[in-house]
């Protein structure tokens, strides 16, 4: 068995991240209880109190999380593709800058799609485009016409 | 039975034409979307949930109790011909359904696994309307206390119990508590974990973050896997229909899964993998053609959609009669009723008892109209799974992007749903299970207030949380429940010590 011992170390420091981002979200939750005051006098459990338990049970699981890595008692990551999941955040990104500098709904879910299908393999970057603002088109004027509901609107939907 | 003139006059609200329209929309959009590879009923639910934000409560909830039976209809298709179960519980579908469609027997796994989810959900949805009712009648002498114990019940089976790790499942759980934690306290007014962000007030969308972690996630994974696994379409060939042969070795599967899956649904444990696996055993014990097992034994289909099914079902007493979602889809369709303002509970028996029953006849409804118009447009669904995969997902982004813009505007909510895919990708790649996270925000809050309820009435001593009987009992079995998947380990891992 020559061949484990990289595994095992490259296993552990995922597990030990996971450990310590654990910790790290139970001390964010107990220093938010710390700002709450004390519990009512006519019950000893306030809105600090869960928090702190929260807070606590975090704790515990990040320990555990920890010694179980210590012991190599935890699953491995498979081998991925790092590029495919920054296109797709890339792409949720490019749809929230289109809604905030007012691009609208449909220019800002054109770049999430043809951002998703490049990530899923796609090259053909005008087709997916192409694609994009018809199922946008359709989805905007779908929802907004016939279900009232409101989407976000850029120069493109004020033509509708 | 005070239960049959209720179900009459459920009937007589669900078969009034609109409401006939809604639960034929929502059966044909819930097997539409839950066909699609990658999407479970939890998900279909939570992406179709904006669809019915202007439609009013009666008719959407009657809406989504098709999407409810749809999207499972539609999970099992996928299980069968692509070899991707959309949750777990489908699981046990794929093991022998696959083998079948590869044999050539596509048609008849398909219409084994329609007809008895058909049989399963009709029983077993008969079942919530004779079971409820009684149920009711308990759960409105419940105090704080009991229902805190209950609760606490609940997270224990669903995070420590069943999962295949009782520490990556506590962990889930207890990420879901603490998102539970953010937004206005409702017993103190306080805000709690919102850093100033206006946005956070109002605490975590339990859409959002079903979305994010379902949709997004599951996108950024496959996305990420998809040149170290690349999937097949398995085509549906030969004949749809069951031969004599097939009819009679699945109606006994059938009734037997769905003996299975229906208590273990109605239980607070939550999770339909359980009654699967289990009928998937039984199965293969009981069967006269156990070569068969293992290359596509029709049996093996038949009686785990039969449980996947009733199963499902049998999550709707706890989630009517208690207002307690012991599954994701479960949570997803509490958001549902919280979005009208109804809060499933003894009361809303009491309160609207029009909207309950007209939810369980639509249910038969659902059920029945599935089955016909299921099987006959089984190309259709097919066709569905043929889109390439880049546009499929590329789709389902868009869409999942509407549904959080829909429901709340703003760049924040957007951002939280990106936050929510990284971890709902980094937790199927560490393998940590989802739903309790789901389970942990929605139900965390009630058991707070619950808690505090509790200890506010006995002016703060502990004592009132065992001195009900039944909380004294739920909390035991909770501590039962937790000790348990322990000490099994250790006497496993005992045993293998001796060998």
């Amino acid at each position: 068995m020559t061949g484990q011992t990289p595994d095992l170390s490259r296993r552990a420091v995922a597990s030990f991240v996971i450990a310590a981002g654990l910790i790290a979200l139970a001390s964010i939750v107990a220093l938010d209880a710390a700002n709450h005051g004390a519990a009512p006098a006519y019950s000893r459990v306030g809105p600090g109190a869960t928090a702190y338990a929260i807070a606590a049970g975090l704790a515990i699981l990040g320990l555990a999380t920890g010694i179980a890595a210590w012991r190599g008692m935890v699953p491995e990551g498979e081998p991925y593709d790092p590029g495919a999941v920054f296109l797709i955040l890339g792409g949720l990104g490019g749809l929230m800058a289109a809604i905030a500098f007012g691009g609208g709904f449909i220019v800002g879910a054109t770049i999430l799609f043809a951002a998703t299908a490049r990530a899923f393999g796609r090259t053909q970057l005008i087709a997916d485009i192409a694609i994009g603002v018809t199922l946008s088109l359709s989805v905007y004027l779908l929802f907004t016409k016939l279900l009232s509901l409101s989407l976000p609107q850029g120069p493109l939907e004020r033509l509708f | 039975m005070e239960s049959f003139p209720a179900l009459l006059q459920g009937f007589a609200v669900a078969t009034q034409p609109m409401n006939l329209l809604f639960a034929l929309i929502g059966v044909f959009l819930g097997t539409a979307v839950g066909v699609l590879p990658g999407i479970g009923p939890a998900l279909t639910v939570a992406l179709l949930l904006p669809i019915t934000y202007k439609l009013d409560p009666g008719g959407s909830i009657i809406m989504f109790a098709g999407i409810y039976y749809g999207g499972m209809y539609g999970g099992s298709t996928t299980a069968i011909l692509l070899n991707t179960p959309g949750e777990s519980a489908s699981l046990a579908t794929t093991i022998e359904g696959n083998k079948m469609a590869k044999a050539g027997r596509g048609g008849p796994a398909l219409a084994t696994a329609a007809i008895g989810s058909f049989v399963a959900g009709t029983i077993a949805t008969l079942g919530i309307a004779f079971l409820a009712p009684w149920l009711v009648e308990v759960a409105i002498s419940f105090g704080p206390a009991d229902y805190f114990a209950l609760m606490v019940l609940a997270f224990v089976t669903i995070s420590a119990t069943f999962g295949a790790s009782p520490l990556r499942g506590l962990t889930s759980l207890f990420i879901g508590l603490a998102l539970g934690l953010v937004g206005i306290d409702e017993l103190s007014g306080q805000a709690r974990l919102t850093f100033g962000v206006p946005d956070l007030l109002d605490g975590v969308e339990v859409t959002t973050l079903a979305v994010g972690l379902f949709a997004v996630g599951e996108a950024l994974y496959v996305a990420s896997r998809r040149r170290h696994a690349p999937e097949t379409i398995e085509p549906v060939r030969g004949s749809l229909w069951m031969t004599a042969k097939d009819w009679s070795r699945s109606w006994r599967p059938w009734l037997r899964g769905t003996a299975l899956g229906f208590p273990i649904g109605a239980l607070p444990a939550g999770g339909a993998e359980i009654p699967t696996f289990l009928s998937y055993s039984l199965e293969k014990r009981l069967t006269k053609h156990p070569e068969e097992f293992g290359k596509g034994a029709i049996e093996g289909v038949a009686g785990p959609e039969a449980a996947n099914n009733a199963s499902a079902a049998g999550t709707l007493v706890p989630l009517l009669t208690l207002g307690l979602p012991t599954s994701a889809t479960a949570a997803m369709m509490l958001a549902g009723f919280q979005q009208y303002g109804l809060n499933p509970g003894p009361l809303l028996f009491a309160e609207k008892p029009d909207l309950v029953w007209g939810l369980v006849a639509s249910l038969l409804i659902a059920n029945a109209m599935l089955l016909v118009i299921n099987l006959p447009l089984v190309g259709l669904w097919v066709r569905l799974l043929a889109i390439p995969q880049p546009w499929l997902y590329a789709g389902i982004l868009v869409f999942a992007a509407m549904g959080t813009i829909a429901a709340k505007p703003s760049v924040v909510e957007l951002s939280m749903l990106g936050v929510f895919g990284v971890m709902g990708f980094l937790m199927r790649r560490f393998d940590y299970p989802v739903a309790p996270v789901i389970i942990g925000l929605i139900l965390g809050p009630m058991a707070e207030q619950q808690l505090r309820r509790a200890l506010a009435i006995s002016l703060g001593d502990p004592m009132t949380l065992v001195e009900s009987p039944v909380a004294a009992i739920l909390l035991t079995l909770a501590l039962l429940a937790f000790i348990a998947p322990f000490v099994l380990s250790g006497l496993q891992r005992f045993k293998s010590d001796e060998d």
